[in-house]
């Protein structure tokens, strides 16, 4: 574990905004996700990034448009930090032709270029070697473009990581690796499936620069994301991060918990980062309570407007059955 | 006016396709384990050249490390670049199955659309060089069975060049298997040569009596045979599959509808093969016309061996082709 060090970036009062505003986009949208699924209006098994939403939101206010991210099944707040449009978003999730993929993706698939989501991949660690090859892509356009590679705990014991890691540090990609270490892979405690008790001490075997940081403060989490993707910027190579985080709803929605006690639980879900950084943000005077409530009731109402669309959206015609397969025709 | 030719083998004809593509596109890149000049062009030598033309950006020799390979090349397809992968043997794609069959296959239609991987994935394969079982496979009828890849497999210098120039060209992903035992056969093929269009096989000889079908080396074991039942004064027309999926099914089909007799020979096993695919076609089709059941000959049910007498045993011979042939003559 790395210790803060002094004169880190610190973000200004709008990018703190900024954050907050990604997070409780993120936070609501969950709520919203996990009700809809309850009630049955949509069918799918639901990943929900619920306690895990600062990590993509501060390092997403560091990321330009044609930065690039390919993340994973529990993804949906990596993509909504990053900009995808939520009705497109949701459109998709609904499995309706007006979504990002033509309902064809999924919730585990969605890939929105414009908005620089390249990859969703349902398999555990594969962002990372396709993250690579983005940021080989860039680096070979001379491009300032930074990659970032989000991935679980558990990933990190795939042999993807390894291979990609290595590569990675030996061709000097502008590409971060980003850890969300929420304690679990799947059922699985931490401990009980890894090496080493930080897997930022990974970095070390292959060369690069690695952190712990604590990803549920938005301020840790945003200095330690400013500083990889300079690094990415200047032709310095990759980074490692470790965030540590916890998932506040298992690893699928519906799941029971029964890997942890409910006070192992309990005392996690106290710590929720999204209204400790509400309340942060007013008691260092960024933010009034009249601007936040106003800023999550814009929020509930971009989000209601979403599922609407998407409710209200046709299904892809069975055409679009065998499109797709290969460019321009169908497969045979 | 003939065209001016060159005698080459297909290890060069591989080489001048890919130097003639990435002289013609910037965006075509080649990677992987030593294709670089520091490290030989390659194992065989096909890639060899190419970095001291080009550059060693744009000529990457890699780790050991085939999802890293693999991963880099996707990551560098849907941004934009046209990578030339090369995984040693085709046994390695093993270790690359994910990348290959749920990325790279599959990222087009999850994507419905924005991400096509227009890569190439070179492998050499083939029993006969003593290597065993790890190093010897035909696994072509795992790709052809993966919708989004297209798969390629040469049996002479002109169509390897012509269909490498196409599979460059392709905007999707394609497996171009390399025969190691028929790298060293040379022919006058033409300095200006147009790509060979993929999906289309090539009738090398015109007859009446009997349809023989093959792809790869043993396209080779098939002429032979042919010539063999010329003597006997049987008719064989020959085609050369060269692409197996997509199959050009129309030349096929057409062949055995005039000649009412197929033999279909390739080096993989027999069981679930591509010949079972054709064979199976040919029966739904041309049911009515056919005057004896199809013949298909691949290896036995087992693995690749070692010792020689055991290897060549493994390999489908122009005699048991010949053989095949003459069981449908005697039918009907």
């Amino acid at each position: 574990m790395v210790s803060p060090t002094p004169n880190r970036p610190v973000p200004d009062a709008a990018t703190q905004l900024d954050i907050y505003r990604r997070m409780s986009t993120i936070m609501q949208n969950d709520v919203a996700s996990r009700r809809i699924v309850k009630t049955g209006r949509l069918v799918m098994p639901y990943y929900s990034p619920r306690g895990q939403e600062v990590i993509p939101s501060a390092i997403s206010v560091n990321l330009n448009d044609d930065d690039k991210i390919c993340t994973i099944y529990r993804g949906i707040h990596d993509m909504i930090a990053k900009g995808v449009p939520l009705r497109a978003l949701w459109a998709e999730i609904a499995g309706r032709v007006t979504g990002t993929c033509k309902g064809k993706g999924g919730p585990m698939h969605i890939t929105h270029p414009a908005s620089g989501v390249m990859v969703t991949t349902g398999i555990v660690g594969s962002s990372m070697p396709i993250a690579n090859g983005i940021a080989w892509a860039a680096k070979l356009e001379k491009s300032e473009r930074v990659t970032i590679a989000y991935f679980g705990d558990g990933a990190s014991n795939i042999g993807a990581f390894h291979e990609s890691l290595n590569m990675a540090s030996v061709w000097k990609l502008p590409v971060i690796f980003v850890c969300q270490n929420n304690g679990f892979a799947e059922h699985t405690r931490y401990e009980n499936a890894t090496s080493v008790d930080f897997i930022s001490k990974r970095a070390i075997g292959y060369g690069m620069p690695g952190f712990t940081v604590d990803g549920n403060d938005p301020l840790e989490m945003y200095a330690a994301a400013n500083e990889a993707v300079a690094r990415a910027r200047a032709g310095e190579g990759p980074t490692l991060l470790e965030c540590k985080t916890f998932r506040f709803f298992g690893h699928v929605f519906g799941d029971d918990d029964h890997y942890m006690t409910k006070e192992e639980k309990a005392a996690a879900m106290e710590k929720d980062p999204v209204p400790a950084f509400r309340a942060r943000l007013i008691a260092d005077g960024h933010a009034s309570e009249e601007q936040l409530v106003e800023m999550e009731t814009q929020i509930a109402a971009e989000i209601q407007d979403a599922i609407d669309f998407a409710l209200g959206s046709e299904v892809a015609g069975l055409e679009e059955l065998t499109l797709d397969v290969y460019a321009a025709t169908g497969a045979e | 006016m003939t065209a001016q030719t060159k005698k080459i083998n297909i290890i060069q004809a591989i080489n001048e396709a890919i130097a003639e593509a990435m002289e013609a596109d910037p965006k075509v890149l080649v990677l992987g384990e030593d294709v670089a000049d520091r490290e030989g062009g390659g194992v065989v030598g096909v890639t060899r050249g190419l970095s001291t033309r080009f550059g060693d950006e744009r000529v990457r020799s890699t780790p050991i490390s085939e999802q890293a390979i693999m991963g880099a090349a996707i990551g560098a397809a849907i941004s934009g670049f046209k990578p030339v992968a090369e995984i040693m043997l085709m046994n390695f794609t093993t270790v690359a199955m994910d990348m290959i069959v749920n990325h790279a296959a599959k990222l087009r239609f999850m994507s419905g659309g924005q991400t096509g991987v227009p890569l190439v994935v070179r492998m050499m394969t083939g029993a006969g060089i003593a290597s065993g079982g790890q190093h010897s496979d035909f696994l072509e009828a795992w790709f052809a069975h993966t919708p989004g890849l297209k798969v390629v497999a040469p049996s002479n210098p002109e169509d390897a060049k012509g269909l490498m120039l196409s599979c460059i060209a392709d905007p999707d992903p394609c497996i171009f298997v390399e025969c190691s035992r028929a790298y060293g056969t040379t022919a006058e093929v033409p300095v200006d040569l147009a790509p060979i269009p993929l999906g289309k096989a090539r009738i090398d000889q015109e007859g009446t009596d009997v349809t023989i079908v093959s792809y790869s080396e043993i396209f080779a074991r098939a002429k032979a045979a042919a010539a063999e039942l010329a003597k006997e004064g049987v008719s064989v027309e020959l085609i050369d599959l060269r692409t197996i999926s997509p199959w050009d099914r129309e030349t096929v089909l057409a062949s055995v509808a005039k000649t009412g007799r197929a033999v279909i020979a390739h080096e993989a096993v027999r069981s679930f093969g591509v010949g079972a695919e054709i064979s199976a076609t040919i029966h739904e089709e041309l049911f009515d016309v056919l005057k004896a059941p199809v013949q298909r000959l691949g290896g036995p049910f087992t693995s690749v061996p070692f010792a020689k007498a055991l290897e060549d045993a493994f390999v489908v011979k122009s005699s048991d082709i010949a053989a095949a042939a003459r069981a449908t003559l005697a039918t009907g």
